[in-house]
C-alpha cells in the first residue's frame, strides 16, 4: 500500500526513512505539536515549497534543464487566485477558477517558451527564462491597476478558512478555527500533489526524461521525441509550480511583486534543490524543510553575530543579516561542488 | 566496357538568395531605423532616439562581446558575467569621484583623463577579477553546461554582494564631467554630448576588434576555436590558454561596458549588471552564440527598439525585447549569424 502510494520509489536508505517520517509527522501534526502563528506559518511555507521545489527538481534534476522562470509559474498561480478572488468575489468559486486559470495559464506560457528555446539548444532555455521572467515581474509592477503593483494585492477568501470561522471548541489547547482548516487544506493537497510527482517521475515517462538528462543524443537515436518530452516536462512543472503558487496565495491572502516573483525565490528554490539532492524527489523535501527552517531562524542569529562583532569592521558587515544573500551564493557554490548529490544522494551512497 | 560519363564539375558561387540571406541581418538595422522614422514623424525627436538607441547599443555590444566569445570558443555560458559589468562600473566611478578635481574641471583634456583613469582602472580591475573568475568557478566545470550554470550563477550573487559589503548598500550617484554635460542641437535635434561619445568609441572598439579578429594571427587562432577547437589543438595551439586570455579579455571588455553605461546612467548599482545581463543574453541570443558580428547587429537592434518604443508606447518597452526575441528565433532559430560549427 505504501509502496504503491510512493509509485515503488522507497527512500532506500533508513536515516532517510527517518528523516522523511519525521518531517511527515511534523508538518501533519504542526498546529498541534507546535502551537504558535509563527510555526504554522513556517510549516505551511515548508508544504508549499516542498511541491514548489519538487516541481522545480523535475525540470533540473530528472530533465537536466535550467530554468530561472519558476517563480513566474509560481506567481502566475498566485496571482491567478488573487485576481479571481477580487473579481468573482470571495468563495470556493472564486479560488478553482483561479486556481484552474493560473495552472492552464503556466502550461501554455511555458509550451511557448519551450518550443521557442528547448527546440534548438537547451542552454537558450535558462538565458530565455531569465529575460522573460524578469519582464514579465517588472510587468507586474508596472501594470499597477490589475495587479496592484509594488503594493500587491489583498483579497477575501473563503469565510471557512479564515481564523474568524469557529466550527468547535479546544482540542488539546488548539482552537478549532477555519485557520487549522485553511493549514489541513495546504497540507494535503502538497502531500497529494508531492505523491503526484513521485508517481511522474517513476513513470516510464520519467524514465524517458532521465535517459535525456543521461544523454540527449542517444534518447533520440533510440527514437524518443527529446523536444516533446522537454516541452512536456516543462509544462508539467509549471501547472505544478502554479497550482503551488495558489496554495500560497489561499495560505497568504494577499499577493505581491517580492513573495511570489523576485529572482531571490528564484535562488532560495535553486538552493533547496541542489542541497536536498537534484534528481531525487525526496530531496525536494529535505532541501525545502532544512532551508525555510534555516532562514527563519538562522538570520536571527546571524543578526546575534553580526552585533557581537561590532567593533571589528569587516567581519560585521560580512555578518549583517542583510548579507544573508552571501552567504546563500558560497553555500551553493560550494554545494554544487562539493555535494552535488544532495544530502539525499550522501545519504543513500552511505548505507 | 563502356566509357565513364563525361564529369565535369563546376564550382559555383552562392545564389542571389544565398548571398541575401547572409546580408539580411546587416538590413535589419536600416530598416528599424527607417521604420522608427516613419512611426516617428518628427524629424528632430527621431534622430535624438536614433543617437541614444545606438549608444545604448553600443554599450550593450561592449557587454555581450566577451561573453558570446567566451561560448563560441570553450562552450561555457557564463551567468556571473554581469558581475564583471557592476565592478567595473563601481571601480570606475570611484576612481571619477576621486578625481573630482579633474572631472569638474571645465578643461576636455581633463575630463577625458580623469575618465580614462576609471577605464583603465576599471578593465584592470575586472581583468585580474575575470582570471580568478575563470580559475575558481568556472575551470572545475568545464563540458558540464548544467554546473556551469549554477556555479556561475552563485559566483554572481557573491560578487553582488562582495559590492554591498565594499561601498555600501546605497546605489552611488554621480554627475558626468563638466565638457560631456549637456546637448548639441544638430538640424533641430539635440543630441547629448555622451550619447554621441558612446557611439564613436563603441564603433571604434567594434572596428578594432574586427581587426584584431580578422587580420592578425590570435584573431584567426580564436576564429578557427570557434569553428572547431579539437582541430585547433591537433595543430599544437593551447586553445586552454587562448581560451583564458579571451575569457580575460571579455571581462574587461564587460567592465568597460560597465563604466561607460554608470556614466551614461549617472548611477549605479550593484544590481545594474544583473539588469544588463538580461539585455545582454538577448543579443546574444539573437545574434547566435558565438557570434561577434550578430551580437553587434543584435546590440544595436535592441538599443534602437527599446528607444523607439519607450517614445511610441512606453507601456511597452519592456516586452519590446522579448518581442524582437521571438520574431527572430522564429525566422532563424539559431540566431541571426549562427556560428557554423565543424563537428
Amino acid at each position: 500500500m505504501i509502496v504503491t502510494l510512493l509509485s515503488g520509489d522507497r527512500p532506500r536508505s533508513p536515516l532517510l526513512t527517518l528523516i522523511l517520517l519525521a518531517i511527515l509527522a511534523g508538518l501533519a501534526l504542526a498546529p498541534f505539536l507546535f502551537p504558535g502563528v509563527r510555526s504554522l506559518e513556517t510549516a505551511a511555507r515548508i508544504c508549499i515549497f516542498i511541491v514548489l521545489v519538487a516541481s522545480y527538481d523535475l525540470l533540473l534534476g530528472y530533465t537536466g534543464i535550467v530554468s530561472f522562470a519558476h517563480t513566474m509559474f509560481f506567481g502566475l498561480g498566485a496571482y491567478g487566485v488573487a485576481l479571481a478572488s477580487e473579481h468573482i468575489g470571495r468563495g470556493f468559486g472564486a479560488l478553482a477558477v483561479g486556481t484552474v486559470a493560473g495552472a492552464v495559464a503556466a502550461a501554455l506560457l511555458a509550451m511557448v517558451i519551450g518550443l521557442f528555446s528547448l527546440r534548438v539548444r537547451a542552454i537558450f532555455f535558462a538565458m530565455i527564462t531569465l529575460a522573460v521572467a524578469s519582464a514579465v515581474a517588472v510587468l507586474v509592477s508596472q501594470l499597477s491597476q490589475i495587479t496592484g503593483g509594488e503594493d500587491g494585492l489583498n483579497y477575501r477568501i473563503p469565510r471557512e478558512l479564515t481564523p474568524a470561522f469557529r466550527w468547535g471548541g479546544k482540542l488539546f489547547d488548539v482552537n478549532l478555527n477555519g485557520k487549522l482548516l485553511n493549514y489541513y487544506l495546504v497540507f494535503f493537497c502538497s502531500l497529494g500533489l508531492f505523491l503526484l510527482m513521485l508517481r511522474i517521475v517513476n513513470s516510464p515517462f520519467g524514465r524517458v526524461l532521465q535517459a535525456i538528462r543521461e544523454n540527449d543524443f542517444r534518447a533520440e537515436a533510440i527514437g524518443y521525441r527529446v523536444v516533446r518530452y522537454r516541452v512536456a516536462a516543462t509544462c508539467i512543472s509549471a501547472a505544478v509550480a502554479a497550482l503551488a503558487g495558489s496554495l500560497f496565495a489561499v495560505w497568504l491572502r494577499y499577493v505581491g511583486p517580492d513573495t511570489t516573483l523576485s529572482f531571490e525565490i528564484m535562488l532560495d528554490i535553486l538552493l533547496m534543490v541542489v542541497i536536498g539532492g537534484m534528481g531525487t524527489m525526496y530531496g525536494a523535501v529535505v532541501g525545502a524543510t532544512l532551508f525555510v527552517l534555516a532562514q527563519n531562524y538562522l538570520q536571527n542569529l546571524m543578526g546575534l553575530a553580526s552585533g557581537a562583532t561590532e567593533g571589528v569592521p569587516v567581519v560585521s558587515d560580512l555578518l549583517d543579516p542583510d548579507r544573508w544573500l552571501l552567504w546563500l551564493g558560497v553555500l551553493f557554490i560550494l554545494s554544487v561542488y562539493f555535494f552535488p548529490t544532495g544530502i539525499v544522494g550522501r545519504l543513500r551512497a552511505g548505507r | 566496357m563502356t566509357a565513364a560519363p563525361d564529369h565535369a564539375p563546376t564550382l559555383s558561387g552562392p545564389g542571389l538568395k544565398d548571398r541575401l540571406g547572409q546580408a539580411a541581418p546587416l538590413l535589419l538595422v536600416p530598416v528599424l531605423v527607417v521604420l522608427g522614422y516613419l512611426s516617428i514623424g518628427s524629424t528632430s525627436s527621431w534622430l535624438t532616439l536614433t543617437v541614444s538607441g545606438l549608444a545604448m547599443g553600443m554599450m550593450i555590444f561592449i557587454m555581450a562581446s566577451g561573453l558570446t566569445l567566451v561560448f563560441g570558443l570553450m562552450d561555457v555560458i557564463n551567468f556571473g558575467h554581469g558581475a564583471f559589468i557592476s565592478v567595473g562600473a563601481f571601480v570606475g566611478i570611484s576612481v571619477v569621484l576621486a578625481l573630482s578635481g579633474w572631472a569638474g574641471a571645465p578643461s576636455l583634456a581633463l575630463n577625458l583623463g580623469a575618465i580614462a583613469l576609471a577605464v583603465i582602472a576599471a578593465m584592470a580591475v575586472t581583468a585580474v577579477l575575470g582570471w580568478a573568475f575563470e580559475r575558481v568557478i568556472v575551470r572545475p566545470v568545464y563540458g558540464a553546461h548544467l554546473k556551469q550554470i549554477l556555479v556561475t550563477v552563485g559566483g554572481l550573487i557573491v560578487i553582488e554582494q562582495l559590492i554591498h559589503v565594499i561601498w555600501g548598500p546605497d546605489e552611488i550617484f554621480l554627475t558626468r564631467p563638466e565638457s560631456l554635460k549637456g546637448a548639441i542641437t544638430f538640424a533641430g535635434a539635440a543630441l547629448e554630448r555622451y550619447r554621441i561619445l558612446a557611439v564613436v568609441f563603441g564603433l571604434a572598439l567594434f572596428l578594432a576588434m574586427r581587426l584584431v579578429l580578422r587580420r592578425t594571427k590570435i584573431g584567426l587562432i580564436v576564429r578557427a576555436g570557434v569553428q572547431n577547437g579539437e582541430m585547433v589543438e591537433a595543430l599544437g595551439y593551447r586553445l586552454r590558454l587562448v581560451f583564458v586570455g579571451v575569457f580575460v579579455a571579455g571581462s574587461a571588455l564587460a567592465g568597460l561596458g560597465g563604466v561607460m553605461w554608470g556614466l551614461y546612467q549617472e548611477v549605479v548599482t550593484a544590481g545594474m549588471g544583473e539588469e544588463m545581463m538580461i539585455l545582454v543574453f538577448i543579443v546574444v541570443i539573437i545574434g547566435g552564440l558565438g557570434s561577434v558580428e550578430g551580437a553587434f547587429i543584435g546590440a544595436l537592434l535592441v538599443g534602437l527598439l527599446q528607444n523607439y518604443v519607450a517614445f511610441l508606447a512606453p507601456k511597452l518597452a519592456l516586452v519590446s525585447n522579448i518581442g524582437l526575441l521571438t520574431l527572430i528565433l522564429l525566422w532563424r532559430p539559431q540566431g541571426m549569424m549562427p556560428v557554423v560549427k565543424a563537428k
